[in-house]
């Protein structure tokens, strides 16, 4: 199961946003295998009934009160901006909305 | 492994659509409803920056909500109570431990490429709401979930012909707007609603905004975007004629569409019907239903294709490893609990006997969306039979023509009290007070300024009203003395006598000079 | 005080501010020139804010000569940064051509406490891009060098670092260790760095990596100056949601106490033997041994589950990576390029130019691994199969503190490979984790101190040390009494065998 086809790799690149050139996916798809088939040995670790940690310690609740900080200004915010226009960042084309 | 990559279903001309009638009596419909709601904290969820709308652009963000590298979110304690406040007004079960979870995808408006979301531990879960519809009857929408996540900042499109998405050059994005917290409120899919599911869409969506206002956990202006409505509707093959029968509710549901934009309660009806109508079109044509993002267009009347919804869209949720989990405990909960106000359905019940309204009058103030208007008013002087006159009357037939919502006549509690007393004082009559609230719809000020500028008043029958004051004044004279030794407060007890003499046709205002000019001209 | 202000302690430099024998500017401008002397042939630095720390300087000795008596202990000594912490005004690339030229408007939390404890920043350090890497080889800017053989990788990803306080460039920094990219370094540069409890520094501020496992530490040149800057930077924030809200531990005194006696110290079987290079092996029994004599108890503790440690790691990381590195992409800074051969592309087909222009090979790599072990149908058996595996190594740790006070291991399985060696190997590359791995997946400290030179190469080893989690000061007190014991045996600190670097010959001007 731990093995990733061509398709399987520039589908994934493509969910990433990767523009993977042909050279490129090629050659990951031979090394994601030889990583994939030394993690795939969590699958023999003996994990029945053990709940799964995401967080190294067992914090819970933490919050801040609903209270106003100081923002950056639009020239700090738009400082590292490609394109910018209007105190707006400026982007291409987005294809669609969802 | 095997996915197709997005893609989008063309623009084509206008949709054929079925008439209502031939809909229904074919076809069974399934209702789904998706509120987002925006909370009216004053910061963001993940960070301090404020929330108010319409501010310059970019200026209300900071490293947390533009996403910049480094940043780390921490939540808003405001936020996760509202939610809270709400799972249990929508009578869900709280989560004792829940986490948020991050929903990866890829969108320019969005700073972190991913949204911090919930997904299988959503902090309410499990409810309802009944919503009463508009032949007196209650229904019971069953509500699936309701958890936290943040808005997405806004794009502006520039070029292009129409300034819309397809076909504009590049695009402007302002993330104020990023990091608002919202709610997230999805029902369970309704099964048996037939031809009425697009009067309880309306009408839930109307509840839930009554319920949400009640709350005080969001100013819910549809159209300032506080409340969004996604509406689900799939359609299948009707069994007889009982839309809860149980061969009905063994027809496999059909392919639904999730219709977005649907921005004020009439929309959120029609956008329902139309997408009903446009299925069974499909359908009937034997073709099928593509399941895809449509979106409503006010203007027109019409949804339109969005993107396709296709097996592709794979967002790989996985728990937020930047937030700690939320565990509410048992006293947190009960405290909130102990807070939220009368659930609006008690409140109307006591609301309906307080004012002595008829089953039928409640309903149609309920149905007006009139209730807190009427509420309103009467705290505001006037009388309840009065407040129903105007709100459930001739406001809500021209919010009605007009497709507005009723607070948003421009029209304030405190002008239709001031109009109700100057028609109970006898000063106008209805065909006036109907003038005075056209000027008063125009700008033109409040009732009693719009009168007097319009010189409409009914004509005074000073000789039988002197009269009476006269007999009035003769029978208190202690009062008149007291007048006259400088409290003129004691005014108001012989102005009473004279209404009650007058049986209220009298214009308190007038009663009140004449007893002045007669006991202490001198202080006219 | 050593009479070289480069070779100096930083304790040293700053009881020698405090009694005012040196000036502020002073030691930033020593070090600025030893800087300009050594760091063409070591690249510890990716950027040098010459002015910057020279004006903190002067500002440090102004506060003292107005008898400013707020003024912090560590006031004037001057510290080297990782790339990967956000600097106010100075360049932040972590590593990576998609930041380059990126100049944060905002300071690390880290960052704002070494300010206003009046440390002059003297430049950020080199490391390999987003932190993915183990020899600084992943660097888009070229890798730093080993000051004990040029020739040879500084660790990863904090090779910046290590190498920079190994060369005299720096008396103290700052690392980042996701895996091991504090202690790896250290080892193999015979230095000191401590990751802490995972929540003990603030990582508001720190780019990260994987969000679970990041933790921000000290690297030094001794036990006791570590434990200084661990001070400096530790304790709760606000800004970050997984901070402890708790004092920092006593690490400044543990390190002076330097006091194992009756301490019941843990080897763990897993990590020691096969695998481990024979030098490495033996300076560990060695120090050890040491420790014993200096009146602690050594047992041998097991933990089964660190077999699948790497595993799990190399699941988990590209998980939270892919996620957190996708807010690269080209629409709010960073760089942006168009697709070849497409006018008038969409934002989609720039992000997607973008990140494969902007991002390395070791990053793609990671980012479509976690991607996968993500997506639907596959997140129960990898990245939900490695999170119960963490949590099983968790337990393992429970069960063998209940057992030892502290654990201890080689830091890593062998001492400096050659530039380029493992670089098409990626799992020869990542198994130099596999020692310090775990305690970042339970969140636990750990450190790593010089034991000795490997005979058979002459290059520095290090010994870990792992404490259960905020009992970071008990790393200090194991710590500075090995470093007591090996001192007198070597008659000196191990960084005093180091080659002397070729300088450059003139200075600039």
């Amino acid at each position: 199961m731990s093995t990733l086809s061509r398709d399987d790799v520039a589908h994934l690149a493509s969910l990433a946003r990767i523009a993977l050139s042909d050279a490129e996916l090629d050659r990951m798809c031979g090394e994601l295998d030889v990583i994939l088939d030394a993690v795939a040995t969590v699958q023999q670790a003996p994990t029945e009934g053990v709940e799964p940690m995401s967080h190294p310690m067992p914090l819970t609740n933490v919050t801040r009160p609903d209270e106003v900080k100081p923002s950056l200004t639009a020239g700090e915010a738009l400082s590292g901006a490609p394109e910018a226009e209007s105190d707006r960042f400026s982007v291409p084309r987005i294809l669609d909305e969802d | 492994m095997s996915d197709a990559p997005v893609s989008y279903a063309p623009s084509g001309g206008p949709d054929e659509v079925c008439s209502y009638e031939d809909t229904v009596a074919a076809y069974d419909p399934v209702l789904g409803l998706e509120v987002h709601v925006e909370l009216g904290t004053k910061t963001k969820m993940f960070c301090g920056c404020p929330t108010e709308f319409g501010a310059d652009p970019n200026t209300q963000v900071c490293p947390v909500c533009l996403g910049l590298p480094g940043a780390l979110p921490v939540v808003n304690e405001t936020g996760v109570e509202s939610a809270i406040k709400i799972g249990l007004a929508l009578n869900c079960e709280i989560a004792t431990w829940c986490r948020f979870a991050r929903k990866n995808y890829f969108y320019p408006d969005m700073p972190k490429n991913f949204q911090t979301s919930q997904y299988d531990e959503p902090i309410a879960f499990n409810g309802w709401l009944d919503v009463l519809l508009e032949d007196g009857s209650t229904y019971r929408v069953p509500i699936e979930r309701a958890h936290m996540e943040e808005d997405t900042g806004k794009s502006t499109h520039v070029g292009g012909a129409t300034g819309r998405i397809h076909g504009a050059d590049y695009s402007l994005v302002d993330y104020n707007r990023a990091g608002i917290p919202l709610i997230e409120i999805v029902t369970k899919p309704m099964t048996g609603v037939g031809d009425r599911a697009p009067e309880i869409a309306k009408a839930y969506v109307g509840a839930l905004r009554d319920l949400l206002r009640a709350l005080g956990v969001s100013d819910v202006k549809m159209e300032q975007g506080s409340l969004r409505c996604d509406a689900n509707v799939s359609l299948r093959a009707k069994v007889g004629d009982d839309p809860g029968s149980e061969a009905q509710q063994e027809v496999p549901l059909g392919t639904r569409t999730e219709t977005k934009n649907v921005n004020s309660l009439r929309s959120v009806e029609r956008a329902v019907r139309y997408e009903m109508t446009r299925h069974a079109a499909v359908l009937s044509a034997g073709q099928t239903i593509v399941q895809e993002t449509r979106h409503w267009h006010e203007d027109t009347g019409v949804t339109t294709s969005g993107r396709v919804k296709s097996d592709a869209e794979d967002y790989r949720y996985f728990p937020e490893p930047d937030l700690v989990p939320i565990a509410p405990d048992r006293e947190w909960v009960e405290r909130l609990r102990a807070s939220l106000p009368e659930p609006p359905a008690q409140r109307r019940r006591r609301l309906q006997e307080t004012w002595g309204f008829s089953d039928l009058e409640m309903r149609d103030v309920v149905n007006a969306g009139a209730v807190e208007l009427i509420e309103a008013t009467v705290a505001a002087g006037a009388t309840p039979a009065g407040a129903r006159k105007w709100w459930g009357g001739e406001l809500a037939r021209r919010a009605n023509a007009d497709g507005r919502d009723l607070g948003d006549m421009g029209v304030t509690p405190a002008a239709i009290a001031q109009l109700d007393g100057l028609v109970q004082s006898g000063r106008l009559n209805d065909s006036m007070a109907r003038q005075v609230l056209d000027g008063v719809l125009a700008g033109e000020g409040m009732p009693l300024h719009v009168a007097d500028a319009r010189g409409l008043a009914v004509v005074q029958d000073d000789g039988a009203l002197t009269e009476a004051v006269n007999t009035v004044l003769a029978a208190n004279p202690d009062l008149v003395d007291k007048i006259r030794a400088g409290k003129v407060q004691a005014a108001g007890a012989l102005i009473g006598q004279v209404m009650k003499a007058t049986k209220g046709q009298a214009d308190a205002a007038k009663v009140r000079q004449l007893i002045m000019d007669t006991v202490a001209p001198e202080q006219g | 005080m050593n009479h070289d202000i480069t070779r100096a302690s930083a304790a040293e430099l700053a009881d020698a501010l405090g009694r005012k024998e040196i000036s502020a500017v002073e030691v930033t401008q020593a070090h600025l020139d030893r800087i300009a002397a050594v760091d063409g042939a070591v690249h510890s630095y990716l950027h040098v804010d010459a002015h910057g720390a020279l004006e903190a300087a002067r500002e440090v000795d102004d506060r003292r000569a107005a008898g400013d008596d707020e003024l912090h202990v560590m006031a004037g000594v001057p510290i080297a940064v990782k790339d990967v912490m956000t600097t106010k005004g100075l360049p932040t690339t972590c590593g990576s051509r998609i930041l380059e030229g990126w100049i944060p408007p905002y300071d690390a939390t880290l960052v704002t406490k070494l300010r206003a404890a009046g440390m002059p920043i003297l430049g950020k350090t080199n490391m390999d891009e987003f932190a993915m890497g183990s020899s600084t080889e992943h660097s888009a800017y070229g890798p730093s060098r080993n000051p004990w053989d040029l020739d040879r990788i500084p660790g990863g990803s904090g090779g910046g670092s290590s190498s920079v306080i190994a060369s005299f460039q720096a008396p103290l920094a700052i690392g980042t260790d996701t895996g091991g990219s504090i202690r790896q370094p250290a080892a193999v540069t015979g230095t000191v760095g401590t990751k802490p409890t995972y929540g003990g520094v603030s990582r508001y501020g720190l780019v990260a990596l994987a969000s679970s496992l990041d933790q921000a530490g000290p690297c030094a040149r001794t036990v006791l100056d570590t434990a200084l800057l661990h001070a400096v930077i530790g304790g709760y924030d606000p800004r970050d949601s997984t901070s402890i809200h708790a004092p920092v531990p006593q690490v400044v005194r543990a390190a002076q106490r330097a006091d194992v006696s009756g301490m019941r110290i843990g080897v763990v079987k897993q990590l020691t033997g096969e695998g481990y290079q024979a030098g490495v092996q033996q300076r560990f029994d060695e120090a050890v041994a040491l420790l014993v004599d200096a009146g602690a108890q050594v047992v041998e503790v097991d933990c089964p589950n660190f077999q699948y440690a790497l595993a799990a790691y190399y699941l988990i990381l590209p998980s939270e990576a892919s996620s957190n590195l996708a807010k690269f992409d080209a629409m709010r800074y960073g760089l942006r390029v168009g697709p070849d051969g497409i006018p008038d592309p969409s934002a989609e087909q720039v992000m997607a130019a973008s990140r494969d222009a902007g991002f390395g090979d070791e990053v793609k790599r990671r980012i479509i691994l976690g991607t996968y072990a993500l997506s639907s149908g596959y997140y129960d058996a990898y990245y939900g199969q490695a999170q119960k595996v963490r949590r099983l190594i968790a337990q393992d740790f429970d069960r063998a503190f209940a057992q030892a006070d502290v654990l201890v291991s080689p830091t890593a399985p062998t001492t400096a490979f050659r530039v380029g060696e493992k670089l098409d190997d990626v799992m020869a590359m990542y198994l130099n984790d596999v020692a310090t791995i775990p305690a970042n997946l339970a969140g636990i400290p750990g450190m790593s101190v010089p034991s000795g030179l490997a005979p058979e190469d002459g290059l520095p080893t290090g010994l870990q040390i792992l404490a259960p989690a905020m009992a970071d000061d008990r790393l200090y007190a194991v710590g500075a009494a090995l470093e007591r014991a090996l001192h007198a045996k070597w008659g000196g600190p191990l960084l005093a065998n180091a080659p002397e670097l070729p300088t450059a010959a003139t200075k600039e001007a």
